[in-house]
C-alpha cells in the first residue's frame, strides 16, 4: 500500500508537470491526443445534432473578441481560399448561391453552457465540392467513398490573424459544418462575425470562428487559437 | 481467544484504494470545469438556499479560471475512474463478493435498525456480518451512481455522437445537471463513509488496508486454514464493521 501511495504521487507530479506558457504537460496533451484518435474512429457523418423547433431560437452571448479588432469593412471582404491548387479568392455572393442551409440547433460552449440558435448559410461540404477543394488530387471531396483522397484538416483564421481555428477534414465536412451569413433569420452582425462565420455542431463554440478571413485546406495540423492555451484541438462532441 | 480472520480480498482493496484519490480527483478536475458556468443551487422558485458555489468559496480553494486544465484532468482520470470501476464490478460478479454487496429482501428492513442504531435510537446491534443491511445498500447504490457518473458523462461529453443517450436523459444541461449531483452524491457518501469508518474504529479500517479482522472466537480454531494468531492484550474493537 505504501508503494502503491508513492506510485501515485510520483505518478500525479508527472501528469502535472506543465511547460512554461499555456500550453498542457506532456501526458495529458498525449491523452488528449489519445482521445481523438478514439473518437475520430467512431465518428460518423451521418450521425447529426438534434434540431429544434424555430421558436426556441434565441441570440447567443458574445464572447471573446479576439480577431475582431475594430475598422473593419465587411463590404471590402472577400474569402482567401488556400487549397490543393491554387490560393483564390471568393466572395459572399458566390457563398450565398450556394444550397442554403437553415438549421436551429443548441450551440454548446466548451465553458458548459448552451443555447438554441438558428443559422443559415452553406455547407462548407457543399463548398469545398462545388470548389473541388480538400482533395490531394483536385476533385471534389468524397467523405464515405474516397476518405483517402483528403486532406487531413482545414484551418480558419480572421483577416487580421488573431483568432484561428483548425479542424479535422471529417468534422469539416459534416452537414452541420455551415459557413454562416444569417443568424435568426437576419444578415449576421459585426459582433456575431459578419460577414461570414463557422457554425458548427459537431465541436464547441471555440471552434465556430466569427469573421473568416482564411481558409485552408491542408495535411499540416493548423494552429489553433484556444488549442495554445491547454484546451484540447480536438474539441469533438 | 482473538485470532486473524480475512475479511476483504486484495483485488477488493486495490479497487478501493484506487479509487478513492481518482474518484477525488475527478470529483476536483470536475469543480474546476464547473466553474465556468457555476449555475446550479439549492431551492425552490425564487427563493435560494444555496448557490453552487459562491464566489468566496471558489476562491477560497483556487478554482477559478482552470478550466482547460480541469478538463485535460477531467479526460485523463476519466479512464482510470471507469477502468477500475468496470473491472470491480466484473471482479465481484466473478468471484461471487457481489452475495455480500448486494442488497436482498431484508436489506432495507436491516437497514431502518442499523440507522437507528447509529443514531442511538435503538440498543440492539447491527448483526456482524461483513456487510450490514444498510451498508448493503449504500454500496450498491454508490457503484449505480458510479454507472450513472459514466453514462451522464458520456451523454455531455459527446453529445452528437451520442444524441441518443443525451436525449434520453433529457438533453444536453439536464445531463449536465445530473452528472452534477452525482458528483454532489459522492461528497455526502463520503461524509457518512468516513464518519462510519472512524465510529467503527481501527480494526475495522486497517482490515480494508491489510484485509484481515482480528475477531474473538470462543474456541481455539482446530480446522481449516490456520490463521496467524496474535497478542490478547491488542485494543480491538471486535466484530464492528463499517
Amino acid at each position: 500500500m505504501g508503494v502503491g501511495a508513492a506510485a501515485g504521487f510520483a505518478g500525479w507530479k508527472w501528469v502535472t508537470t506543465r511547460p512554461e506558457g499555456g500550453d498542457l504537460g506532456q501526458p495529458l496533451r498525449r491523452t488528449l491526443e489519445f482521445n481523438e484518435k478514439l473518437a475520430k474512429s467512431y465518428f460518423n457523418e451521418t450521425r447529426v445534432a438534434p434540431t429544434f423547433p424555430r421558436e426556441m431560437a434565441r441570440e447567443p452571448r458574445l464572447t471573446g473578441e479576439e480577431g475582431l479588432p475594430a475598422g473593419f469593412d465587411p463590404l471590402t471582404w472577400r474569402l482567401e481560399v488556400v487549397g490543393a491548387g491554387d490560393a483564390r479568392t471568393v466572395t459572399l455572393e458566390d457563398i450565398k448561391r450556394l444550397p442554403r442551409v437553415n438549421m436551429t440547433t443548441e450551440h454548446k460552449c466548451i465553458e458548459g453552457w448552451s443555447e438554441i440558435v438558428n443559422w443559415t448559410g452553406a455547407r462548407l461540404s457543399d463548398f469545398a465540392a462545388a470548389y473541388k477543394l480538400g482533395t490531394r488530387d483536385g476533385t471534389s471531396p468524397d467523405v464515405r467513398d474516397r476518405p483517402r483522397d483528403l486532406v487531413r484538416y482545414v484551418g480558419l483564421e480572421t483577416p487580421d490573424g488573431g483568432y484561428y481555428v483548425g479542424m479535422d477534414m471529417p468534422s469539416a465536412l459534416h452537414p452541420q459544418t455551415l459557413l454562416c451569413y444569417e443568424m435568426g433569420g437576419r444578415p449576421l452582425s459585426m459582433e456575431h462575425g459578419a460577414p461570414l462565420r463557422l457554425v458548427t455542431t459537431v465541436k464547441y463554440g471555440l471552434k465556430s470562428i466569427k469573421r473568416i478571413g482564411r481558409i485552408t485546406f491542408t495535411d499540416e495540423r493548423p494552429r489553433d487559437f484556444w488549442a495554445e492555451q491547454g484546451y484540447d484541438w480536438y474539441a469533438g462532441l | 481467544m482473538r485470532r486473524l480472520e480475512k475479511k476483504h480480498p486484495l483485488a477488493i482493496r486495490w479497487f478501493h484504494w484506487v479509487n478513492f484519490p481518482v474518484l477525488f480527483l475527478m470529483i476536483w478536475s470536475g469543480l474546476l470545469i464547473y466553474w465556468s458556468n457555476a449555475v446550479y443551487r439549492l431551492g425552490l422558485g425564487k427563493y435560494t438556499l444555496f448557490t453552487f458555489f459562491p464566489d468566496r468559496v471558489f476562491e477560497a480553494f483556487g478554482v477559478p479560471y482552470r478550466l482547460a486544465e480541469g478538463m485535460s484532468l477531467h479526460f485523463f482520470f476519466m479512464w482510470f475512474f471507469a477502468i477500475n470501476g468496470l473491472v470491480y464490478v466484473i471482479y465481484t460478479v466473478l468471484s461471487g463478493e457481489w452475495r455480500y454487496l448486494v442488497p436482498n429482501r431484508h436489506s432495507f428492513r436491516e437497514a431502518i435498525q442499523v440507522v437507528l442504531h447509529d443514531l442511538r435510537l435503538r440498543k440492539i446491534e447491527p448483526p456482524p456480518r461483513k456487510f450490514n443491511g444498510a451498508q448493503q445498500i449504500a454500496y450498491t447504490t454508490v457503484i449505480l451512481m458510479g454507472a450513472g457518473s459514466l453514462v451522464t458523462g458520456v451523454a455531455i461529453y459527446k453529445p452528437v455522437q451520442f444524441a441518443w443517450l443525451t436525449a434520453s436523459l433529457g438533453g444536453y444541461q439536464w445531463a449536465r445537471w445530473e452528472h452534477f449531483w452525482l458528483a454532489g452524491g459522492y461528497v455526502l457518501f463520503f461524509v457518512i463513509h468516513l464518519l462510519q469508518v472512524l465510529r467503527a474504529g481501527w480494526n475495522n479500517f486497517r482490515a480494508m488496508v491489510t484485509g484481515y479482522e482480528v475477531v474473538t472466537v470462543s474456541a481455539p480454531s482446530s480446522s481449516g486454514k490456520p490463521n496467524p494468531s496474535i497478542p490478547a492484550d491488542q485494543t480491538t474493537h471486535d466484530e464492528k464493521t463499517s
